[in-house]
């Protein structure tokens, strides 16, 4: 015995300790795995002996060598026991280890838990605290049951260092073994105002981590965490109070407002913490970004208390520019958080970020990857018709530079999505959009070929005045195969070919020349690609057979016809012998039937209609709301339950009210989901039995080839000929930017044109665009779809009901419910029927209409029949009031015709949720001013107006008025009848209104030239008149706009501060005005040949300006 | 007794929640300018394998990284934060809800705590006393979390915890009997 320690104590001598490990490895660099093995061996060595102290060192040295990656599982055991030491010194290297290398699959956990639960209840704080921390790295489910209780126990410790820890721990314990959160919750909320501020921010850590996950059951803490709010002097703690509030005010909007005041008061606290951080971030500089960080740190939590404040958009847009700033610094980590915090604002103001396209799109050329990834992310929200193709068209010049498959991979993805967003909104060109997916398919070892298959197969099946272009890019993309399938190195683009085979099948009647592309559906490196996509080319072929068949019959010489069946007989037996079973049962099936077919071709039967009749059936998209408008039958209760629910399930509860909430937006803009892509898929699948693949639905391709090295470059785009109505053709650039150019020239001959038919019929200024009112959407509106486009042709059931938004007709006052779609197809019917036909600016001033409230808009003209008549502005003013629940607002397009005829149009939108119907419109005439009404009615009754409308529509109703006397404005009283209809009952209302016919909604904008001018005021027959106007403070030019905007004037000539103007009424009289400023009072004189007219004209001006 | 049943049925469903995301900091590691790993620190339980992956993905991703680029990196679902302190890289992956500035603030102390503790921190003292940084930053992150945010009191835990460790001159120069 004695010698045995004597030897121990020698060993010990030439031991290696930890230090001479490091040493050791470090000058073995060429062998280091060699001297590891030795290293371990001696470590097996030491291990087996008594000596605890010899065994704490091998398990540090072993704890080392885990760390290098060296696998020391089979040392657990030892672990223990060093755990189990009294010594402290040993016991912490025994913890550390089993930190670092246990986790829950070690099965000696299970021997620790009596060695933990003696630690735990040591006297001395450390040993507690040790086990505290290596229990925190591997605490198991079981462990987590069996020590809940002592660690509950600890948190009452009369140590703070144990009890900091014990309250961290029970965070663990929780997720391991959650029964444990009732009877712990009391104490760790006791934790909350516990004396020492460690164990204090342990627990507020612990219960925002919990909080942040359920919100909703820790809303009782509130008012607590409220007071720490205001007391506690740890920064870090603060932050996460504030951020749990953040997630607690959704849900109880009145935090809100309650919060707004202590978080005021803490914006500094937290921007001098901020500023500390930035300064340890190297430069001083980034100092004077910190208040605008913790600006940032705030607008994270106050998007989420917006929902309890309306009126912050303004906020958002302050904080939006000073995030520019941010952005446009030349610190990346800046830049990153600016467009990290941009992001987050997309989502809830979309708008407001939208206007920093040009930042965001700069960020795409940074070099760092991260903030290129981030704008990517933003680029999603800020995409409109206009800058789709811009924006598409420089990420495709990223996808070209890209290193790395995973940014491109991103890219891909994110171009996809940015095209495909809401139902293709923001395509006008989906040749472009074909072509940009046909240029993807040049991607290398890209993962998404199925992403970009499923666009192809879902543009070419809705859009269908693209399918002749998509099958004749299909057939391009077939014919050149190899130059996809060479590509193996995750082999995902082949899949493409998926797509475009079956695109070639189904709409094989559009193809140029089918018998090549069942050639080359046919080629023998087909079988190489894998399994499902063989089977589409397969059953493909069958269907480019059964065309060509049919364009032969009824010619003389049957050699085409016969060649194909030889072609189909020769080809399709390599794919009976495929191992795939799809592959192989298609193909064998269809053998059989090309032989049978070529005995009765050689017998001269005509055979092509039976052919054709096995793909017969044509396909069309399903509207989504077409389930709904299948009368349910009668006796059949959908809500009956068919058997029992087992039990009661949050799901059962939801399940209704998801349905109902969606039904609503549905109904006044009808919108694709993809759930009912997959449905029409399976439709469609019924009806063709032998398509037993969901389109849709691609399996990963296991399959591997040779590689085959593309060189990027021109040549080998896969695309050789455009035959459609391209005449530009730019050699040496990629073919979508042809597109892009086609369509900058399509848009700019769109504008040259309005242009010059603005010109012609004397229409208003542009200068008066009123670019402060919704200018957004209106230029949205300039850009016309290249083709009639019809993405929303779908298929309704055959008993389905009739409904009004399905009318289509242009003529017909029962529009699409949605104005912007109703000016679409104006728009659309103009360039089809090539009339003469001018369009007025249009505005809409929004003042919020705030129950019962003025609302006052301003009108636009816009002709829809193709008369040749004068039009002109209306300025009308509705006063409306308001029902309490019914809440409206309207639209007011005026219309003014042949001098003595005004039309008025109000857009009429359902804001309540009950159906209205029966409307009827009436207007107490005046001597001066009367309501057209049809032959045959009195002079009191009412028009009825032909729609009705549900819950969140709004449709278009005009009303002709004949004007006597224009000099004076005038006002007309009125009334809207109508009958409000919900599920219980129907009631009638009534809402009065009056139209006011203001004096310069008489006037027409005209040019005038300058001689012309100056003739009129020589000619002396004009009486004059001036006003001035006080205190005015905007730009001359904002001036002048402003009058030109309201008042339909336009600028015969402008010499600095003087201004020159005129305008024509209706009847003729010419109103002429000089305006001048000096400092911020405005003169203005006047002349025109009716002075009454001139009066009011000059007190509008004047109310115009003393609104602003 | 119904009411029992229903409450427990509620905190399973919160719970299940939490356990696919765990707590606001997955992992920290050390590693050099080669590549070299020098220390890990796994804040949930995980497996060789994923650990080893996720060391060799960080390594590469952190390491491609050009000069002068942000501290940011975006991996999976986890925010990686990262900071070149001398030849030595800091990597923190956090959860996304996240803030990186208070992340590389972490970083940061931790720095300062070993520079603290070891006078002028470099790699070498990290290298040959590689226990003492777990020890460090066991006192100052704890399951994810910060345990405690004064660099005085992790200091002096630190102290005292030494104190009670004899050190290996002690041990070689006590009897072994």
């Amino acid at each position: 015995m004695a010698l045995k320690i004597v030897k121990g104590s020698i060993d010990r001598m030439f031991d290696k300790n930890l230090q001479d490990l490091v040493r050791g490895i470090r000058n073995h660099k060429e062998d280091e795995a060699k001297y590891i093995s030795t290293c371990i061996d001696e470590i097996k060595q030491e291990l087996k002996q008594d000596n605890i102290a010899v065994k704490a060192n091998a398990v540090c040295k072993l704890t080392y060598l885990q760390m290098l990656g060296y696998d020391v599982s089979w040392a657990a055991f030892n672990i223990v026991e060093v755990m189990s030491s009294s010594k402290f010194t040993y016991k912490r290297i025994g913890y550390l280890a089993a930190s670092q290398c246990f986790h829950e699959s070690t099965d000696v956990i299970m021997l620790t838990t009596n060695q933990i639960r003696k630690d735990l209840s040591s006297p001395n704080q450390y040993d507690t605290g040790v086990a505290l921390t290596g229990l925190s790295c591997f605490v198991t489910p079981d462990l987590a049951r069996d020590l809940a209780n002592d660690i509950m126990t600890l948190m009452s410790h009369t140590k703070p260092y144990i009890r900091k820890k014990a309250v961290l721990i029970m965070y663990k314990v929780f997720l391991k073994y959650p029964e444990s959160l009732r009877p712990a919750f009391p104490r760790l909320k006791e934790k909350l105002e516990d004396p020492d501020p460690g164990v204090q921010s342990a627990a507020v850590n612990v219960i925002c981590e919990l909080a942040r996950r359920n919100p909703k059951n820790y809303l009782s803490l509130a008012p607590l965490f409220f007071k720490l709010m205001t007391s506690s002097t740890n920064n870090w703690v603060l932050i996460k109070i504030i951020k749990l509030f953040g997630a607690l005010t959704p849900l109880e909007p009145r935090l809100g407002k309650k919060l707004i005041e202590p978080l005021t008061n803490l914006i500094h606290r937290i921007y001098l913490f901020f500023s500390q951080i930035l300064h340890h971030l190297s430069a001083i500089t980034l100092v004077c970004f910190s208040w605008l960080i913790a600006f940032l740190f705030f607008i994270t939590v106050l998007i989420s208390l917006s929902s309890g404040m309306p009126n912050h958009s303004a906020s958002i847009q302050l904080c939006v520019q000073k995030l520019r700033i941010l952005i446009e610094d030349s610190d990346q980590n800046l830049k990153y958080l600016g467009l990290l915090a941009m992001s987050k604002i997309l989502k809830t103001h979309p708008k407001s970020v939208q206007s920093h396209k040009d930042l965001i799109l700069q960020c795409l050329d940074d070099k760092d990857e991260s903030i290129r990834l981030r704008a990517l992310d933003l680029l999603y929200g800020m995409v409109s018709k206009k800058n789709l193709m811009e924006i598409v068209k420089k990420l495709m010049l990223h996808v070209d530079k890209a290193e790395g498959t995973t940014y491109r991979d991103e890219l891909l993805t994110k171009i996809i999505d940015i095209c495909s967003q809401s139902n293709y909104q923001y395509i006008t060109n989906f040749e472009w959009y074909i072509s940009i997916l046909v240029e993807l398919t040049r991607l290398e070892g890209t993962r998404h070929g199925h992403l970009i298959a499923s666009q192809m197969l879902d543009v070419a099946i809705r859009v269908k005045a693209i399918r002749v272009f998509a099958v004749a890019q299909m057939a391009t993309l077939l014919d050149n195969a190899h130059m996809l399938t060479g590509n193996t190195q995750r082999n995902g683009i082949c899949e493409v070919l998926y797509a475009a085979a079956w695109i070639c099948g189904e709409f094989s009647e559009h193809l140029e020349n089918p018998m090549e592309t069942l050639e080359a559906m046919l080629r023998p490196k087909v079988a190489t690609l894998p399994g499902h996509i063989q089977a589409v080319y397969v059953q493909n072929a069958a269907k480019l057979f059964a065309t060509v068949l049919k364009s032969q019959e009824g010619n003389t010489d049957s050699t085409t016809a016969q060649e194909a069946s030889q072609l189909m007989i020769d080809r399709l037996p390599l794919f009976v012998q495929s191992a795939n079973l799809e592959v192989q049962e298609r193909a064998s099936c269809i053998l059989q039937l090309v032989k049978y077919i070529q005995k009765l071709q050689q017998k001269d039967v005509e055979v092509s209609e039976e052919v054709c009749a096995l793909f017969a059936g044509e396909l069309n998209p399903v509207a989504p709301k077409a389930q709904k408008k299948v009368p349910i039958p009668d006796g059949l209760d959908l809500d009956a339950w068919i058997n029992e629910p087992p039990s009661e399930s949050e799901s059962e509860d939801e399940q209704p009210k998801a349905i109902f909430s969606k039904e609503e937006p549905k109904h006044s803009r009808p919108r694709h989901t993809e759930v009912d892509e997959k449905e029409l898929a399976r439709r469609r699948e019924a009806r063709k039995q032998e398509q037993a693949n969901n389109p849709f639905y691609i399996k990963a391709s296991p399959s591997s080839q040779k590689v085959y090295q593309e060189t990027p470059g021109v040549e080998h785009i896969p695309v050789v000929q455009i035959d459609l109505s391209v005449p530009l053709k730019v050699p040496g650039l990629p073919m979508s930017d042809q597109y892009v150019k086609l369509e900058e020239e399509r848009r700019q001959k769109e504008r040259a044109e309005k242009k010059k038919k603005d010109k012609k019929k004397r229409k208003e200024k542009r200068s008066g665009r009123g670019k402060k009112h919704d200018s957004g959407p209106e230029s949205e509106e300039d850009i016309t779809p290249a083709h009639m486009v019809d993405i929303v042709t779908e298929e309704m059931p055959e008993n389905a009901l009739p409904s009004d938004d399905d009318e289509r007709d242009p003529a017909d006052p029962h529009k699409k419910s949605s104005k912007h779609k109703k000016k679409k197809q104006k728009r659309e019917k103009e360039d089809k029927e090539k009339k003469k036909k001018k369009k007025h600016h249009h505005h809409h001033h929004h003042h919020g209409d705030k129950g019962g409230e003025e609302s006052v808009q301003n009108g636009t003209v816009e002709e829809e029949e193709p008369l040749p008549r004068r039009l002109i502005s209306v300025m009308l003013t509705f006063i409306f009031l308001f029902y309490s629940f019914d809440r409206k607002a309207y639209d007011i397009q005026g219309n003014l015709q042949d001098g003595s005829q005004v039309v008025v149009s109000v857009i009429f939108e359902n804001k309540c949720d009950s159906f209205l119907k029966s409307m009827e419109f009436n207007v107490l005439d005046s001597l001066n001013s009367k309501l057209q009404r049809p032959e045959g009615s009195g002079p009191h009754d009412s028009l009825t107006i032909p729609f009705q409308l549900p819950p969140g529509v709004s449709n278009e109703a005009r009303f002709v008025f004949t004007v006597q006397s224009i000099i004076m404005p005038q006002k007309l009283k009125g009334t809207l009848t109508f009958i409000v209809k919900n599920e219980e009952s129907s009631t009638h209302e009534k809402l009065d209104f009056k139209l006011h016919f203001t004096c310069t909604s008489y006037l027409i904008t005209t040019p005038c030239y300058s001689d012309a001018f100056a003739k009129l005021l020589e000619s002396g027959d004009l009486k004059s008149s001036s006003i001035r106007l006080e205190g005015v403070n905007m730009p001359f030019h904002h001036l002048l706009a402003r009058i030109c905007f309201h008042h339909h004037f336009s600028v015969v000539e402008r010499i600095d501060s003087c201004a020159s103007m005129y305008s024509r009424s209706i009847q003729g009289h010419h109103v002429c005005l000089l305006v001048k400023i000096s400092s911020q009072t405005v003169s203005v004189d006047a002349k025109c040949d009716e002075p009454t007219l001139l009066g009011n004209v000059l007190d509008e001006i004047k109310q115009t300006f003393s609104q602003c | 007794m119904r009411v029992r049943v229903c409450v427990c049925v509620c905190v399973r469903a919160c719970v299940c929640v939490c356990v696919c995301v765990c707590c606001q900091m997955r992992f920290l590691l050390l590693f050099s300018r080669q590549g070299k790993l020098r220390l890990q620190k796994w804040f949930t339980a995980m497996s060789d394998r994923e650990r080893k992956k996720i060391i060799r993905e960080m390594t590469t991703m952190v390491l491609a990284r050009q000069p002068r680029s942000s501290n940011f990196l975006q991996w999976k679902d986890l925010k990686i934060i990262y900071k070149r302190y001398a030849s030595l890289y800091f990597c923190l992956g956090v959860e996304a809800q996240e803030n990186e500035l208070l992340a590389l603030e972490i970083i940061h102390r931790y720095v300062e705590l070993l520079d603290k503790y070891f006078g002028n921190v470099c790699e070498l003292d990290i290298i040959f006393n590689f226990e003492k940084a777990y020890f460090i930053l066991d006192e100052f992150l704890m399951g994810g979390e910060i345990q405690e945010t004064s660099k005085q009191t992790v200091n002096r835990c630190i102290e005292a915890s030494d104190m009670l460790q004899e050190t290996m001159e002690e041990y070689m120069s006590k009897p072994a009997f």
